[in-house]
């Protein structure tokens, strides 16, 4: 099967030339044909990532930068002026409150929501069908989320009859205007909207574990609730600790959702990392200081980078 | 618990057995059907709003299913030409960002695969890496640099630069996608004098179809959703996509509730076709990602 497939100008080319010459240049071929494969790969690379980053590593340390004509070498002075920006603190405290509550509360919710998956009383059908519904909301733009939530937490929405209809609350709660409520809601809309990527994560994993293991357990007679700690956590827990530094990193950095919901106010209280940068270079249009921000946030992602592919290489 | 240490009346009889069984699998899906709510209650309010009245959409008592049901948000959105632009922007970008990132991971997950060179540890670890700066840090820099480039505005600037985004995820799922596939294969090739490309091509991409649909499948969706970019690299909005539309329908003084619902559905929908056709390689892909990277 496979000489039918080789093209013909292949085989005449080998016979045709010296044999000196030929194993030559097919060494160097050979040596050089990987970066052949990989030259658009690494051409967008350097366009799209090493470029970008040396050109804001470079605005960070000038002033005025983009926005006027001339601008000059500061040395760190825009850095200091962030890290002395009392309202970076604060987008600091509210992104580390926000991914750390999510990353928890995706692990409590996927797990609990795959261990039922998990069941083997289900059938095949039923599993699928539940599957889905339990996904959906991983499937929505966050831009959609955004929105739906606006519309569910208006002072006038549906989780304000439902919380006043159950006596939980009275009159109109304002979710997401509110400086002490705002933080804990864009948290919960996140938490809504990003636990399915952990639960079909580990309900892989679920999948994955020996029943051999269960039936040692059992044979310690070790009830469901030993048989999560012992068993369950521990097989789970290499893919557990990535899932959690990936989901980490990737809520610190969220901006569509703050952006859409509640700006990043009331007063700073929902203000994050994101935000905060954002505002600097295309509200007040100071890329200069934007760009000494945009660094900060680069180097905390790429410590927690490091400390992903770190556990992976660690796993492998 | 073995019969002989049990007395008789201890011992369940089968029927016993069975009926707890019977019990525990009711209760069970009982507690998911009660757990489903958490994620469906807010998409069937979703739904339900979008063919409500905009009066009805905060009335009070709340109801699901109004006396007024009607497509009329739907007919309002998808008879503006503006709004129908923003679904043609997303579709249009979503689909080159695919193609085109499909094309470039093939190659560099061929070369991972299948050949050892220098520097390719450092080249893997960069991929790796890159997924995690932060979209905020490129963006001023992308910033400067279409601008510079003349694609501010433009579909170009934004499908490249949102290639920043899939690339890395494509080349790792579609290396371990090669991987899988026995070396054997493409080696029968070269014995045969033919050259690596051929042996691509001719041997492994047909085979790799469901590898290549689970990442085209989640490209799509990654540049489908990308909000950031499209928010700050286009400025009129004949040239912004479904997210901003959304956003853009917001922003009007009066707050279109039933068709900002509406929009939301037919923005959500694409998603859920790929999804709903393709859910095996969906769910492998997203548990590629921290199963085995």
């Amino acid at each position: 099967m496979t000489t039918t497939l080789t093209p013909p100008e292949a085989r005449a080319g080998k016979g045709a030339e010296p044999p000196a010459a030929s194993t030559r240049r097919r060494d160097l071929l050979r040596r050089l044909g990987p970066f052949g494969f990989l030259s658009p790969t690494l051409v967008l690379l350097i366009i799209l990532m090493v470029t970008p980053i040396v050109m804001v590593i470079g605005y960070s340390l000038m002033d005025r930068v983009i926005t006027a004509p001339e601008s000059n070498f500061v040395g760190f002075e825009n850095y200091g002026e962030v890290l002395t920006d009392p309202v970076f603190m604060v987008a600091v405290r509210n992104t580390v409150f926000f991914a750390g509550a999510s990353v928890i509360a995706h692990f409590v919710i996927g797990m609990g929501f795959a261990l039922m998956l998990n069941s083997p009383m289900l059938g095949h059908r039923t599993k699928a069908i539940f599957r889905t519904v339990y996904i959906l909301p991983w499937l929505f733009t966050i831009a959609i989320v955004a929105v739906l939530w606006r519309m569910l937490l208006s002072p006038n929405g549906i989780v304000n009859y439902l919380t006043e209809t159950f006596g939980l609350s009275s009159g109109t709660v304002e979710w997401l205007s509110d400086p002490s409520l705002a933080l804990p809601a864009v948290t919960f809309i996140n938490i809504w909207s990003g636990y399915p990527f952990f639960m079909v994560s580990l309900l892989a994993g679920l999948q994955g574990i020996s029943k051999d293991l269960y039936e040692a357990a059992l044979i310690d007679r070790a009830g469901p609730v030993k048989q999560f700690f012992h068993v369950t956590i521990p097989q789970l827990k290499p893919i557990i600790i990535s899932m959690a530094l990936l989901d980490f990193i990737w809520t610190t950095q969220q901006f569509a959702l703050i952006w859409m919901t509640t700006g990043g106010g009331p007063i700073n209280r929902t203000e994050m990392l994101s935000t905060y940068t954002y505002k600097l270079a295309f509200a007040t249009y100071d890329f200069s200081v934007a760009s000494a921000a945009a660094v900060i946030v680069l180097v905390l992602s790429m410590i927690l980078a490091y400390l992903y592919v770190r556990h992976q290489k660690a796993r492998d | 618990m073995s019969a002989t240490t049990v007395d008789a009346a201890g011992v369940p009889t089968r029927e016993q057995v069975v009926r707890r069984h019977k019990a525990k699998k009711a209760a069970l899906i009982a507690a998911l059907v009660v757990c489903a709510a958490f994620p469906a209650a807010p998409i069937v309010w979703m739904l339900s709003s979008s063919f409500k009245t905009n009066g009805e959409i905060f009335a009070y008592p709340p109801r699901l299913v109004t006396s007024n049901f009607s497509f009329d948000a739907y007919v309002a959105i998808l008879t503006d030409p503006e709004k129908l632009r923003f679904f043609f922007n997303s579709y249009l970008i979503a689909g080159a960002v695919t193609v085109l990132t499909l094309a470039v991971a093939v190659l560099a997950a061929y070369a991972f695969s299948r050949f050892e060179f220098p520097g390719k540890r450092l080249i893997n670890v960069v991929v790796i890496s890159v997924q995690a700066v932060p979209p905020i840090t490129l963006l001023i820099p992308y910033f400067g640099l279409v601008v510079a480039l003349g694609l501010y505005n433009t579909y170009p600037g934004l499908i490249l630069t949102y290639m920043v985004f899939t690339l890395p995820y494509a080349i790792i799922m579609m290396t371990g996608y090669f991987n899988t596939l026995p070396r054997e294969l493409d080696e029968a090739v070269k014995v045969d004098g033919g050259r690596p490309i051929t042996a691509l091509f001719r041997v492994l991409l047909p085979i790799s179809v469901p590898g290549m649909v689970s990442v085209g499948v989640y490209t799509f969706m990654i540049a489908w959703n990308e909000y950031l970019f499209a928010l700050t690299l286009t400025r009129t909005n004949d040239m912004r996509t479904v997210p901003i539309g959304i956003q853009l329908l917001m922003g009007q003084h009066a707050y279109e509730w039933n068709q900002m619902m509406a929009m939301s559905v037919l923005g959500s929908i694409p998603v859920l076709v790929l999804f709903l056709f393709f859910q095996r390689y969906f769910i492998g892909g997203m548990s590629a990602g921290a199963v085995k990277a």
